[in-house]
């Protein structure tokens, strides 16, 4: 009976695993709103996976992946993706997606579940993609760890010694465009850039160094995942937006305790 | 003889139809201190970024010797205040580098108690510091400097260029130095260009060790062995939009140099 439960935490506590260094960098290059138009472009991966008939988490991973790789193309060519062309993007790929799911009458889809994460209804499959995905993310951020950190640092410099900016740059971006796919089913598109910036930032303040901060932010966003459940078991909230606030209160916490700052 | 590390080969830029830089022709050598001098708009920072492959000329080619590295040392620093980031870390970054040669780098710069301060809190002065450790830390054969100097105080300066040409001394480096300031150099650099989208002037500064006058304008003990007066020998004019006009010797007002 309660094995629903459990899939839930080790399918909620995987996405926030990974979700929390990833954050970091979300934050600390200010991708907040790229990762926005990412995830409201991923209802459009659902619409066109139905559509053409694939799986539904390769559909949203391969749209999330090309529209990153687009997004960074525009950069590098220097049409920059202001607020204004994000925004058009982000709307446009969501409304699309929804319209597009509205002609498709054979299938009833539980647009709630897209739009706002489905975390009770985590299956099997579901848990070999969050964590199978998840290693690999956890896996290429470890393994470059230091040029990640250096070009966010400072690209100028990095450049100089080196390092290979621009595929670092989407290295990243695919990253984020990875565990978008993958954590869209517990909090959902409209969500999930809040599930990796908010941990972060309640880290910022309890960190000393960039790899404090990545890792707290992880435990941080697992604490979420855990408030969250629980107060959606006792209460019959809706789960993904649980999640949220018990992030939400966590940064509150952190932020308003007497507890010293660390750093300016 | 010294070894040539860069080669300027009639390096232009254009922005939008405007011309930036204009057949700029420099070399540094091995041990070379070169000091790039120029007005507000000059285009220096443009030949520096150029330089480091920041950015790509429209015309021309940088040679580069085979084995050049190259530590650069930016004006300003701007590190997110989201990111927590000690000095330590900071200069942990650079590509491979040699984490035991952080401190004796922190030491030889003067800055070693501030390995554990965040980067962010920093002064003015102990940032550039940190700069400069961190293009150290490359194991450069050519250092690039970004107006070093700006907003520095006379004591400040000879203490900055002595340690400046330590560095030379020990690494037999060459030193691209950019300089705001269009009169006063580096004394020991052995070379000074002055450019405005062009070459107009090159050469070496002129010393006045032990002038009492000199001495007395500072009023700080050394500055004369430490900083040196550079006389400008243009045969052109410049206007206030930077192009050129004829062989106008007495139009100085449009000049933003002085004649010598």
């Amino acid at each position: 009976m309660l094995e629903f439960l459990i899939r839930a935490l080790l399918g909620g506590l995987g996405v926030a695993a990974v979700a929390g260094p990833l954050g970091a960098f979300v934050v600390w290059r200010r991708m907040a709103y790229f990762g926005d138009t990412l995830a409201h472009s991923a209802l459009l991966g659902v619409a066109l996976g139905f559509l053409f008939n694939i799986n539904l988490n390769l559909a949203i991973v391969v749209l999330c992946v090309g529209l990153a790789a687009i997004l960074v193309t525009l950069q590098k060519k220097n049409i920059i993706a202001t607020d204004t062309l994000l925004g058009i993007l982000a709307h446009s790929a969501l409304s699309l997606g929804l319209v597009a799911v509205s002609f498709l009458d054979n299938i009833r889809i539980d647009l709630m579940a897209y739009l706002f994460g489905d975390l009770l209804a985590v299956s099997q499959t579901d848990l070999y993609w969050i964590y199978g995905g998840g290693i690999v993310v956890l896996a290429l951020l470890i393994g470059f760890w230091k040029p990640l950190l250096a070009v966010t640092v400072n690209e100028e410099l990095a450049k100089v010694e080196g390092y290979p900016v621009e595929a670092i740059r989407l290295l990243l971006m695919l990253l984020v465009a990875v565990v978008i796919a993958v954590a869209m089913k517990i909090v959902g598109v409209l969500l999930i850039t809040s599930l990796m910036i908010i941990p972060a930032a309640t880290a910022r303040k309890l960190s000393h160094t960039p790899v404090q901060m990545a890792s707290i932010s992880s435990i941080i966003g697992c604490l979420a995942v855990c408030g969250g459940l629980w107060a959606s078991y006792h209460w019959d909230t809706p789960t993904g937006p649980s999640v949220v606030v018990c992030a939400a209160l966590l940064f509150l916490i952190a932020y308003t305790s007497p507890l010293k700052r660390r750093a300016a | 003889m010294n070894h040539r590390l860069v080669t300027f080969d009639h390096i232009g830029i254009e922005f939008s139809g405007r011309s930036l830089l204009n057949n700029i022709e420099m070399t540094i050598d091995e041990g070379e201190i070169v000091t790039l001098i120029g007005p507000n708009g000059s285009g220096k920072s443009t030949l520096i970024r150029i330089l480091l492959g920041l950015q790509e000329p429209t015309k021309g080619q940088v040679i580069r010797d085979k084995a050049l590295r190259i530590g650069y040392m930016p004006q300003k620093l701007h590190i997110d205040p989201t990111l927590p980031l000690t000095v330590k870390h900071f200069l942990a970054l650079v590509r491979g580098v040699d984490k035991k040669q952080i401190i004796p780098t922190l030491e030889k710069v003067g800055i070693a108690h501030l390995i554990n301060s965040q980067v962010q809190v920093l002064s003015g002065g102990e940032t550039q510091r940190v700069l400069l450790a961190r293009a150290l830390l490359n194991c450069p054969n050519l250092l690039v400097l970004d107006e070093p100097v700006q907003g520095v105080d006379v004591n400040g300066q000879v203490e900055l260029y002595n340690l400046i040409e330590g560095i030379r001394n020990e690494l037999h480096c060459g030193v691209l130095m950019v300089s705001h300031d269009l009169h006063l150099v580096m004394a020991k650099t052995d070379t000074v260009v002055c450019i405005n989208q062009h070459v107009c002037c090159s050469g070496s500064p002129q010393h006045v060790t032990g002038h009492p006058a000199y001495q007395a304008l500072f009023g700080v003990p050394g500055a004369d062995e430490s900083i040196a007066i550079y006389s400008h020998q243009h045969d052109h004019v410049h206007d206030e939009h930077g192009s050129i006009l004829s062989d106008d010797r007495d139009v100085h007002s449009h000049c933003s140099h002085e004649q010598s």
